[in-house]
């Protein structure tokens, strides 16, 4: 495409087998500017008379503040102006769920006279540059009241445990029993087998590669401020920060450069946005924030620690009779705007039964309040748990029922669609069977079960483990309504226009940070306009030009994002073809929109191109039909009023287990999934890997970890181990193709789950290293240490 | 994570490095590869006042092989010894080309210094290790001149030396081969500090072994030799059973701390575990 | 009193002569003095090599580096690997084998390719995955990273 300004990505893209754009691996456009250091991420932003900004945060995790001092903050050579909550005297920041069972705390922008978790911001620092921002940091005084840190549920939960919030009972921020069944014990004491498990699953945080960060400058001549920030949620973003400095919202533009991943962490509005955004505001001078690797892993937002304990009923064929837990999840210090620190307890106790029949649930969940970094959703939000829940469940029933583990899935995967659950979900059409068949036999053919059988060279013992999963996407503002968030995301908006040389671009709600929306939102549109995907520029991730969005989370954007780009290029599609049969002569029905020309189904030579179409359209519209309005431009918003739709996978590990370290490592990956219509196999391939690459993290290495005092002991990349290379195994993946019948283009969301199988799978093949031994771990991340001392260490 | 002020000061030859530790105060540091150092400072956990650049001194970047053993010159990268394995001044001294290998990633290895891993005395630093294994001398300068002190004086504590604040290291001297050493260790993501690292270096011929070193990293909070283990190798034949009852007397010898990567016991099962493997490599050299 | 320093860089070929702060690193004189925006910071402790860069042809992590101790030395950073627009053999390479997503790491990658196959030219996959090892990839999983390296070493034997 020369030209047209736009980079050809590298390859040739060619149409999937279908003739269509959808389903072809076309090259992502977002690669050469990427590979070639043009991308634009928020810190690459510079301008004129910019300033630096640091946060003086709290060293303790509880505590009341009875002084806090900036005056040798404020005499630091190159720092400009240091404020405290005081001094700026913002709104707070509020997320609301319309339940009972909720109760509503806030979270200050600045923390004023009370410190909840060690991290969290007291004052911002502006400084004429980054490094002497943290000077300022290095000289403020903060003398502390020290209380008692709550540091875990336990103790959060003790009789008289100090409230981390005034506002709170017990420290609970949510209790809810969404399925409750007074009779179930009864099922229980009936069972031929009731298989129990206690699961904890380690704190983590989702650790983006780019850390949180914004600039925010005041444009006098459009009299708004401007913020440029690396988020997901760009018009949540602008709601959040127009509130809290009392601005209406057209004031304040949000734009999202090039962002560095995401992964849930950068769904949820940052304080320390808000307070950059204000002090750009007051200073009437651009002001840059960006988070270093400390604050990422201790103050910007965690996830994924929980406790269950669970237990099913099962009949003596292995079939599930109840199911019961007890739910607990570490939400930390304060609940997060939009989505309330209630997403994990409510995740959990929706989604708990999931790919199995469960005719009989009781379920009591609960997000407890503790003295450490707020949580926000995290790539696949309680799902890795539920089903590391479920599949242990599976695993201990077949072992004391003496069933074959994956014989006993199959009695109870759900396989007549639509099926509705005890938990009130539509699920739609799947290969769960299918997926857990192909999966087994792919390892059996690839000889793992002999090597499993045979001992190894070094000592080493290879367990194999699988885990069966769903993962609904798709979330529309039905399902999301049943949240009873105050905010309620769910449709979204795209917008197409063709310009009068015929090139088009589009706007979406949604907001890539990595999943190559530039490319796939471009092939849904190029079926629907009959253009190659390079002739469409994908533009997103500002609110001034985009009408409304959610932007991307939840594995929505394909399903949603992609089914409102599908209907809204169909409608400019509607419109050229009415004023190229205008102008043809013809009727629209008998118009195809086909490379790049608009022309007569059965006398192809009857054809204009897309371009003098829309040259008509623009600059000589006395040519235009009757009734037909000037310019190409459509919109169209696309919800889901459904349950969602839901991916399946199956997951397939070997793992060799070393008992003289305690060491596991993965020697193969298998994937079997289904998300429906794919839009493009190499970038849905990534995104598995991906996943899979960041379950295997919280399956066996990283932990965020404190100290009895609240004292975060894992605030650097030394100590949070995300893996490399050489502890990420090579992930193989084959398709199965269910469409989704109810989204525009057949696709389903996929963006969570590798994440979600893979701590079961691998959990479960480490279990199977371990047979014989006596020992059953329920819990991750699997520590080598704990391995060697559940094996009796060295006796 | 920006570093703390300093002003900045480049020295051309050990005698300017050293003349600048003596004008600049106690709070002044020298940086070689900057890869313990720099991270240090990021977090502001290091403050020095002043920093001394000794990484335009050329004259320390070598390896030698004269009549009192290997010397390598303090600033020689890790890197540089890693490939050198099959240079002539390495002959006997494989281990060391294999160790390097250790130590972090390819990048951290073009920068990281020998010296300056010396210095910075990380108890399960590779080189260490086996400095201690293999009895190194560290090379010192200061204002007064040169000494020489012996590994197993050397290192005092966490992160603390004989090296006084006035001195820098200029040289390590490896005093005999070791065709038969080998390192071993663990950690749960390559590349990364080990838990605990075991060396052995043994003297091996006809099957039996008169005589064999064994160091352990990770275990103290330096590193150190275990006689109770090297007895048990002297004269007795270079075997499997030989090697794990010098595993298990190390193990049960060493007193190692608790932390979050690990407790005694589970420090102890990996001495001898790595010991073991170490052995084994050991003798297949 | 800032402790200032006149230095001389040459970034891919062109010469630049600045004043920076001593306490600078190199990646923050590249990024925010010289523009070349390229060169990430993903955690200014020498772990996931977002900031790789090449020093007289070297590797090395310019968060632990500072500008001025690069005084007068040649950097090879991601913009110069392009030519006349053209992306290289590795750049194609890693967009072909879906490499990056969100891109942030991938300059570090970039780099430590380019001086690894350079001194390295036959590597075993194995290998490959080991110097993949030394910087962190959040998105990808690392098996396009690998792929594509290994891709170009390949091509590069078998057109020499
Ligand atoms: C990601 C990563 C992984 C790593 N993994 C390992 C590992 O597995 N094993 C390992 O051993 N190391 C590891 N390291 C550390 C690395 O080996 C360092 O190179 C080494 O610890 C210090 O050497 P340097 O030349 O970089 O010293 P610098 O960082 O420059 O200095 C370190 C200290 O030594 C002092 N110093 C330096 N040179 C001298 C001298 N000649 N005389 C006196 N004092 C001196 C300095 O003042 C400073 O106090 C790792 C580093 C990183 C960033
Ligand atoms: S920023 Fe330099 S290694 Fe991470
Ligand atoms: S592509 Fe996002 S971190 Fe590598």
């Amino acid at each position: 495409m020369s030209g047209t300004g736009i980079d050809p990505a590298p390859g040739e893209a060619t149409l999937s087998r279908a003739g269509r754009w959808i389903g072809a691996s076309v090259p992502r456009r977002e690669d050469p500017r990427l590979l070639t250091g043009r991308g634009r991420f928020v810190d690459d932003l510079d301008r004129v008379g910019l300033l630096h900004c640091a946060f003086v945060r709290s060293s303790v995790a509880a505590a009341g503040v009875e002084h806090l001092d900036l005056a040798a903050t404020r005499n630091v050579d190159g720092v400009v102006a240091a404020y405290s909550a005081a001094d700026l005297a913002l709104g707070e920041l509020t997320a609301i769920l319309e339940r009972p069972e909720f109760t509503v705390t806030s979270m200050p922008i600045l923390a004023g006279d009370r410190v909840r978790y060690v991290g969290e911001p007291l004052a911002i620092v502006v400084a004429e540059d980054a490094y002497a921002a943290e000077d300022g940091v290095d000289a403020a005084l903060v003398d502390y009241r020290p209380g008692t840190a709550i540091t875990t549920m336990d103790q959060a939960l003790e009789a008289g445990a100090q409230q981390v919030h005034a506002e709170l009972i017990e420290n609970t921020v949510l209790d809810l029993e969404p399925f409750s069944d007074p009779h179930i014990g009864a099922v229980f004491d009936a069972a031929a087998c009731v298989a129990e498990v206690d699961v904890r699953t380690g704190r983590q945080n989702a650790t983006p590669l780019e850390p949180r960060g914004c600039l925010a400058e005041w444009d006098a001549r459009d009299e708004q401020l401007v913020v440029h920030v690396s988020t997901q949620v760009p018009h949540q973003v602008r709601t959040a920060i127009a509130r809290c400095l009392r601005l209406p919202e057209r004031s304040v533009r949000v734009i999202v450069p090039d962002v560095g991943g995401g992964f849930g962490l950068k769904c949820v509005v940052g304080r320390e946005e808000v307070a950059a955004a204000a002090v750009a505001l007051r200073l009437r001078r651009p002001v840059k924030w960006i988070e270093d690797r400390r604050d990422s892993l201790t103050a910007s937002f965690h996830a994924r620690q929980q406790a269950y304990r669970a237990r099913a009923a099962f009949d003596a064929d292995g079939r599930i009779l109840a199911l019961e837990a007890d739910v607990r999840c570490d939400v930390g210090a304060y609940s997060v705007f939009p989505f309330t620190s209630g997403v994990e307890p409510l995740m959990a106790a929706t989604e708990l039964p999931g790919v199995y029949r469960v005719p009989r649930y009781h379920v009591r969940a609960r997000g407890i309040a503790t003295n450490k970094a707020p949580t926000a959703p995290y790539r696949g939000v309680s799902r890795p748990q539920i089903v590391l829940v479920m599949e242990r469940l599976m695993e201990r029933a077949a072992r004391e029922l003496h069933l074959d583990a994956l014989d006993l899935r199959r009695v109870n995967l759900i396989e007549e669609f639509p099926y509705t659950g005890i938990n009130g979900i539509t699920y739609d059409p799947g290969s769960y069977r299918a997926s857990l068949d192909l999966c087994e036999q792919q390892l059996r053919d690839e000889g793992w079960y002999d090597r499993r059988a045979q001992p190894t060279a070094d000592g080493t013992v290879l367990g194999i483990g699988y885990a069966c999963f769903n993962e609904r996407t798709g979330y529309g503002t039905e399902a999301f309504s049943q949240r009873k968030m105050t905010v309620v995301p769910g449709y979204d908006i795209a917008g197409v226009r063709m310009d009068s040389d015929g090139t088009v671009s589009l706007t979406t709600g949604t907001s890539s940070h990595g999943q190559g929306h530039e490319t796939t939102l471009a092939q849904v549109a190029a079926d629907q306009l009959g253009l190659p995907p390079t002739a469409i520029k994908v533009r997103q991730g500002d609110t001034d030009l985009v009408t409304y969005g959610w932007g991307t989370f939840g594995s929505r954007s394909a399903a949603i994002g992609g089914g409102a780009v599908h209907l809204a290029a169909g409608r400019l599609g509607d419109k050229v073809r009415i004023v190229a049969a205008h102008l043809l002569d013809a009727e629209a029905a008998d118009i195809e929109l086909v490379d790049g020309q608009a022309r007569h189904r059965d006398q192809p030579e009857r054809s204009l191109s897309l371009a003098a179409v829309a040259e008509i359209a623009y600059l000589r519209a006395h040519r235009l039909p009757k009734g037909v309005d000037p310019g190409l431009t459509a919109e169209a918003a696309f919800d889901v009023l459904t349950s969602g739709t839901f991916s399946n996978a199956t997951h397939g590990v070997v793992a060799a287990l070393d008992p003289a370290t305690g060491q596991a490592q993965i020697l193969r990956y298998f994937v079997v999934e289904d998300c429906g219509v794919v839009i493009n196999p190499r970038i849905v391939d990534g995104q598995v890997r991906g996943g899979v690459a960041q379950g295997i993290a919280g399956a066996l290495f990283e932990e965020i970890r404190y100290d009895e005092q609240g004292q975060p002991t894992t605030s650097t990349l030394i100590d949070y181990l995300v893996p490399t290379a050489t502890e990420i195994p090579v992930i193989d993946i084959m398709h199965l193709e269910t469409p989704c019948t109810f989204t525009e283009t057949g696709a389903k969301g996929m963006g969570e789950g590798g994440t979600i199988g893979a701590p079961a799978a691998v959990l479960n093949a480490v279990n199977d290293a371990l047979r014989g031994t006596g020992v059953e771990l329920d819990s991750v991340p699997i520590r080598p240490d704990a391995v060697h001392r559940a094996l009796g260490g060295n006796s | 994570m920006k570093p703390a002020p300093f002003t900045y000061h480049r020295a051309h030859d050990v005698r300017g490095a050293v003349e600048s530790l003596h004008e600049l105060g106690e709070d002044a540091k020298l940086i070689a590869g900057g890869q313990s150092l720099v991270a240090m400072m990021n977090f502001r956990l290091a403050r020095p006042s002043a920093l001394i650049d000794v990484n335009r001194i050329d004259a320390l970047r070598y390896l030698r092989r004269d009549g009192e053993g290997l010397r390598i010159g303090a600033l020689t990268t890790h890197h540089t010894v890693e490939s050198s394995g099959s240079t002539a001044a390495l002959a006997g001294f494989g281990v060391l080309s294999h160790a390097a290998r250790w130590i972090g990633h390819y990048p951290i290895r073009t920068r990281g210094t020998i010296g300056g891993s010396i210095a910075h005395a990380d108890s399960t630093a590779e080189w260490c290790l086996l400095a201690v294994l293999l009895d190194a001398q560290i090379v010192v300068r200061g204002q007064v001149g040169e000494r020489s002190v012996a590994a197993a004086d050397f290192f005092h504590g966490f992160l603390t030396t004989a090296l006084e604040p006035e001195e820098m290291i200029v040289e390590i001297l490896f005093p005999r081969p070791a065709p038969h050493a080998a390192l071993s260790e663990f950690a749960q993501r390559k590349g990364d500090f080990a838990i605990v690292a075991a060396a052995v270096d043994l003297d091996v011929e006809d099957g039996v072994c008169s005589a064999g070193r064994i160091a352990l990293g990770g275990v103290d909070a330096v590193p150190i030799r275990v006689p109770e283990a090297e007895s048990l190798l002297q004269g007795a034949p270079a075997t499997a059973e030989t090697f794990r009852a010098a595993a298990d007397a190390a193990a049960a010898a060493v007193e190692p701390g608790s932390d979050a990567h690990g407790d005694a016991d589970y420090r102890r099962g990996l001495a001898r575990t790595l010991i073991e493997r170490a052995c084994a490599q050991a003798i297949a050299v | 009193m800032k402790d200032l320093q006149l230095i001389t860089l040459t970034v891919n070929g062109t010469e630049h002569e600045l004043v920076v702060e001593s306490r600078r690193t190199l990646a923050d004189v590249l990024r925010h003095d010289l523009g070349y925006t390229g060169t990430h910071l993903g955690c200014e402790h020498g772990i996931c090599g977002a900031c790789t860069v090449l020093i007289d042809g070297s590797p090395a992590r310019a968060c632990l580096t500072f500008g001025v101790q690069a005084d007068g030395c040649s950097i090879s950073t991601v913009e110069g690997l392009a030519s006349d627009g053209e992306l290289s053999d590795l750049q194609r390479a890693f967009s072909e084998r879906h490499a990056l997503q969100c891109g942030f790491c991938t300059p570090g990658f970039l780099m430590l390719a380019e001086a690894y196959l350079a001194e390295y030219p036959n590597p075993s996959t194995e290998e490959v995955r080991e110097v993949v090892a030394a910087n962190l990839c959040r998105c990808t999983g690392y098996q396009g990273i690998v792929e594509a390296i290994s891709d170009v070493a390949r091509s590069r034997r078998e057109s020499r």
